[in-house]
């Protein structure tokens, strides 16, 4: 809880000393290296960076709490509505994602723990491991050039037409979704795959089996509730990294998402856009990490019932 | 300060430092470390060398010949102005093979001295400078990037500062662990006794101890750093045009990648993906044989 608070505080603290203090003059940047010196001047007493940073700082997290996250320097318009639409779209994006690589990558630990060093096994790991170190990029140009430009079976953009429907929408997400996919795959098969190998190796599975249990009760019962406790906080904190990931993916499929609105942002030099979505996503990820803690401790008994620290 | 033993037998000491050929024996039997190290070292020659037997100017463009498919002239074919994607590929790995290392390098000694402050002295440093740490390392290292870039502009100097601060609250972690391990030791209670200073005791007495972890760290380390680089590049930031290297030339041509000119891009992405993939095995054999 205090964490995800200091890591939003320090956020807040690089946000705004990269998109407000940093770049020096903010009025200068915004107009170019030949606009009059006056309306450099003015535009900064109208934008308030020429106020101490103190204050600054002060006025925009407060006005950020209300909701207010300023006023876009290239739209002329309220930010809020863009971060909002955009961070829609991307937890679309990153919900497929989700919803895909959660079931089968611990589908894929425990059937690599139960065929422990037997080909299953290394292939699963191997290949897991392997997809986990290659940059989204990279996989995504892979698969866009295979499913999208030699089988034509995906659309290689993730604009899908307007007004599409949820089959539609979710037809041209499966593409840009499965890079992401293919990075957590191995993570959450590996954490599952070595949660998996230590309950089976345990005491009371050893006693679950000796008193007779069948097989697949055990492996319900005792082994797969006890392995897939460390896989929850994994997939917590891979929250962090789908972020960063985001911002390849949106803008390698041209997706309207958070991630491409502060790519957009921040080489349009557009501070008020880029800080607001940075710190929507920071904010994401805290409370992502709080639904974790919970999930854990709903969980996990030994924590539930305070008998641990 | 906890009780200091008097008997401390310096067996205990080198008994637990394995020797480096044993080491090097076992790096020389793994089969992954090896075929990594292959992959590796062959990129690291196209990096040295690559002019040389590249059989044509990476930044020579033929307007005639451009998008022009893989054949025996061009054999990766070439892109959109003409350039023969093969030598690009081959020349490309310079700029990333000089930023990640430099990179890794600033992170492992920053996030080195780091870990040994904080496991050394633990306490109100430890709490305070870790938790800091970790805060710091939940913010995804394309957001920090991001905001530096617009802040201090595009450059390498830049992607290196960015990639290897990043990455350095990792490495102090692994340091650190090893440290709160290693100062309960006799030598660290001996080296306090007889008054050396802290920094002697952290530099000189406990970090040739913990030096095999570190290796560990900063090998897995420059996989992600090599990650992280080509993504940037890929992104924009960083390494600029007309360099030859592979995230570069993967955003300037992967947008005509619907008009099927596939080996615009499928072999800069390749050569990424082995690139990363070698540096790994190689953190994997390292891995292995310093935890025989």
């Amino acid at each position: 809880m205090s964490l995800s608070l200091v890591t939003l505080f320090l956020l807040s603290i690089m946000v705004f000393l990269g998109g407000q203090v940093l770049p020096g003059n903010v009025g200068r940047a915004i107009l170019g290296p030949f606009a009059d010196q006056r309306a450099v001047d003015a535009l900064n007493h109208t934008l308030g960076v020429d106020r101490p940073l103190l204050t600054q700082y002060a006025t925009w997290i407060w006005n950020f709490i209300r909701g207010d996250m300023g006023t876009s320097y290239i739209f002329r318009s309220p930010v809020a509505p863009f971060v909002i639409d955009a961070l829609g779209n991307s937890m679309k994006l990153a919900a497929v994602a989700f919803v895909l690589v959660v079931p089968i990558g611990i589908l894929g630990g425990v059937v690599a723990a139960l065929n422990l060093n037997r080909p299953l096994d290394r292939i699963i790991s191997l290949g897991g491991l392997s997809v986990t170190v290659l940059p989204e990029f990279v996989t995504g140009i892979i698969l866009i050039l295979i499913f999208g430009v030699w089988l034509r079976w995906l659309p290689i953009s993730a604009a899908w037409p307007k007004n599409a429907g949820f089959f539609t929408q979710l037809y041209y997400l499966i593409l840009p979704s499965l890079p992401l996919f293919l990075v957590l795959f191995g993570y959450i098969a590996r954490m599952a795959r070595s949660g998996m190998i230590e309950a089976l190796d345990s005491d009371y599975t050893r006693t679950a089996v000796l008193k007779g249990l069948p097989w697949r009760t055990v492996i319900w019962r005792h082994v797969l509730r006890n392995a897939l406790l460390p896989t929850i906080t994994v997939i917590a904190t891979q929250t962090g990294y789908l972020i960063g990931g985001l911002v390849v993916i949106e803008t390698l499929f041209r997706y309207q998402g958070i991630g491409s609105l502060i790519f957009t942002a921040a080489r349009g030099k557009d501070f008020p856009m880029l800080e607001s979505g940075i710190l929507t996503i920071g904010i994401v990820y805290a409370v992502a990490t709080l639904i974790a803690d919970f999930l854990y401790s709903v969980l996990n008994p030994r924590i539930r019932l305070g008998s641990d620290q | 300060m906890s009780a200091v033993q008097t008997t401390s037998p310096p067996q205990d000491d080198t008994r637990r430092r394995s020797p480096m050929a044993e080491v090097f024996f076992s790096l020389m039997r793994s089969r992954t470390f090896l075929v990594g190290l292959f992959i590796v070292l062959f990129w690291v020659a196209c990096a040295l060398f690559g002019e040389h037997f590249a059989p044509y100017d990476p930044l020579a463009d033929d307007i005639i010949n451009a998008l022009a498919p893989p054949s025996s002239e061009h054999w990766f074919g070439t892109d959109q102005i003409g350039r023969d994607v093969f030598s690009r590929v081959i020349v490309g790995s310079r700029d990333i093979l000089t930023v990640a290392p430099l990179a890794t390098l600033l992170a492992t000694v920053a996030g080195t001295a780091l870990g040994l402050l904080t496991g050394y002295f633990r306490g109100i440093v430890d709490d305070v400078v870790s938790r800091i740490l970790e805060a710091f390392m939940a913010i995804p290292v394309v957001i920090v990037a991001l905001l530096a870039i617009v802040a201090l502009g595009t450059s390498k100097a830049t992607v290196i500062v960015v990639i290897g601060l990043s990455f350095a609250p990792i490495i102090a972690r692994t340091v650190r662990s090893a440290v709160l391990a290693e100062r309960e030791l006799d030598y660290v209670a001996a080296a306090q006794l007889r008054h050396e200073s802290a920094f002697h005791t952290m530099f000189v007495e406990i970090l040739p101890n913990v030096i095999p972890p570190i290796l560990v760290e900063t090998t897995v380390r420059l996989g992600y750093a090599i990650f992280a680089v080509a993504t940037l590049s890929f992104m924009g930031f960083g390494i600029q045009p007309p360099s030859p290297d592979w995230g570069l030339s993967i955003s300037s041509n992967y947008g005509m990648i619907g008009g099927g000119f596939w080996w615009t891009v499928l072999f800069d992405a390749l050569a990424i993906a082995s690139l990363v993939i070698g540096v790994n095995l190689v953190a994997d054999g390292v891995h292995g044989a310093l935890n025989d």
